[in-house]
């Protein structure tokens, strides 16, 4: 667990979300676990909360989040704590292909 | 490895020279070669994924290769979709791709599917096939192939691209996670923009296509180790490539222990269906017990009956010990299950307790006069009484 609360930990934002963070890719937020993590960056960035928590404050299914190369949803969800060298990445479901016309059945 | 029989797959003198640089390679060489054209793929999508894949399936020697689309080739497209050219505009795409693959290599079997991938067609389409390389554009399509080819037990090949980002899977193998292990639900509609409104840098199809292609040959000649059960991410403005971890989750609801989608559904529906997540939130008072208070009548030993209204995903993450799990959105078929005794306490929650709180009054409405709300729900309960139980 990160022991001081100066301690950042980098999260990676995907080039969708980019949009809501004034085009930045790393932002540094600061948090001992995972959801202080995820609730300084919505801190930073208020327009990204939606797209991340639905009206609960649950984490969308098409957003996944991961510690390093793995899916906290395996380790302990939002409770997961973080170390030093730690790396958060926000992975979204993203559709495009073939763009053009988009398949309506 | 995947199971193709080369029985009786011979290669003429004429293919023998065109592919000499693959026989030079003991990873490929004859029986290689061999695989690869007796194997089968089919494409969804002949566009900015499908050019490379087509261009370069057709190229390595792929015996039968599927097209499905039903586009026409228009001027925005030859940005990144390299199989057409400025005379094909107006064509269809599958006129202008067999032109093009048949120009590169006329060994090549093509099946031309001049039709939309729907939930009708798509189990006997899928099955007809080695492999499938997905390379659609919307989640619909996305998840019905996924679906379409874990009940067929076909492995697909997936990419996708939006603006600078690839990711980059391989899904549908035997031990492998499928797209839903990955994203059980598709996002509402309007929430993400498809890349006709984001925006694709051109070349990006041409690189995730190309890696997608790479996978596919390795697959049919079984070597190397394959994207299984990882997620390659591209950010082609950055350069850099990062691979990580999907598991197979045993409770997908398409190739878990216990699936409850085992057919084909409405994708259209199933996409945007999810968007009919935000309810509008009681104006009511709604009878309420704290957590503190939970605790205390359960020491007691008071006959409750706590019902936990969340996912079942949810309830395998965290719980309180619920009587039953009844989700909010089926409450109104399983109210028989409860129904037993309806003047019981029940005390109702789910994870903040906005869900829960629609729940008592649903079942207010319907004679559990006793129904009340457990205020701030497992979160509550988590940050005042166990702070073992996880939050998420």
């Amino acid at each position: 667990m990160k022991t001081s609360e100066y301690t950042r930990t980098p999260i990676h934002i995907p080039a969708p979300l980019r949009s809501y963070t004034g085009g930045r890719s790393t932002i540094e937020v600061k948090g001992g676990s995972v959801g202080e993590a995820l609730e300084d960056l919505t801190h930073q960035f208020p327009a990204l909360k939606q797209h991340l928590f639905d009206e609960e404050g649950i984490l969308r299914l098409f957003v996944n989040i991961y510690l390093n190369d793995e899916d906290i949803r395996y380790l302990r969800h939002t409770s997961t704590e973080l170390s030093a060298e730690d790396e958060l990445s926000i992975v979204p479901s993203i559709a495009g292909g073939c763009p053009g016309n988009p398949t309506i059945f | 490895m995947i199971s193709i029989s080369t029985t009786g797959v011979e290669l003429s003198s004429k293919e023998l020279r065109r592919y000499q640089r693959h026989l030079t390679l003991p990873e490929v060489g004859i029986v290689g070669q061999k695989r690869l054209k007796a194997a089968s793929v089919l494409l969804v999508g002949v566009g900015g994924l499908g050019s490379p894949l087509a261009l370069y399936l057709a190229a390595a020697g792929v015996g039968r290769l599927g097209l499905i689309d039903f586009d026409v080739v228009e001027e925005s497209n030859l940005q990144r979709q390299v199989l057409h050219g400025v005379k094909d505009v107006g064509r269809s795409k599958l006129a202008s791709a067999s032109e093009r693959i048949r120009d590169i290599n006329e060994y090549v079997t093509l099946d031309l599917h001049d039709t939309r991938l729907t939930s009708e067609n798509a189990i006997d389409l899928i099955s007809d096939y080695d492999l499938v390389a997905d390379g659609t554009d919307n989640f619909p399509t996305r998840f019905l192939v996924n679906d379409a080819c874990v009940f067929t037990g076909t492995p697909n090949v997936y990419a996708s691209i939006f603006r600078f980002d690839g990711q980059l899977s391989v899904f549908g193998m035997p031990d492998g996670p499928c797209y839903r292990c990955l994203y059980p639900e598709p996002p509402p509609p309007g929430l993400v923009p498809s890349c006709a409104e984001g925006g694709v840098l051109g070349v990006l199809p041409g690189l995730v296509g190309t890696l997608q292609a790479t996978e596919v040959i390795k697959l049919i000649l079984g070597i190397g180790d394959a994207l299984i059960g990882k997620l390659l991410l591209i950010d082609a403005l950055s350069t850099t490539f990062r691979t990580l971890t999907v598991r197979k989750d045993e409770n997908c609801p398409v190739c878990g222990e216990h699936p409850t989608i085992t057919s084909l559904i409405d994708y259209e529906v199933f996409c945007g269906f999810s968007t009919a997540r935000t309810v509008e939130r009681e104006e009511q008072p709604v009878p309420e017990m704290t957590v503190w208070e939970l605790r205390a009548r359960r020491d007691l030993g008071d006959a409750l009956f706590v019902l936990d209204v969340r996912k079942p995903f949810e309830a395998e993450i965290a719980g309180l010990g619920a009587d039953q799990l009844i989700p909010v959105e089926e409450l109104a078929d399983r109210l028989d299950e409860i129904r037993i005794n309806p003047d019981r306490e029940f005390v109702v929650h789910c994870r903040t307790g906005v869900r829960s709180a629609r729940a008592v009054m649903y079942l207010i409405e319907r004679g559990f006069t006793r129904a009340v709300n457990l205020r701030g729900g497992i979160q509550a309960w988590s940050e005042d009484i166990d702070p073992t139980v996880l939050k998420y």
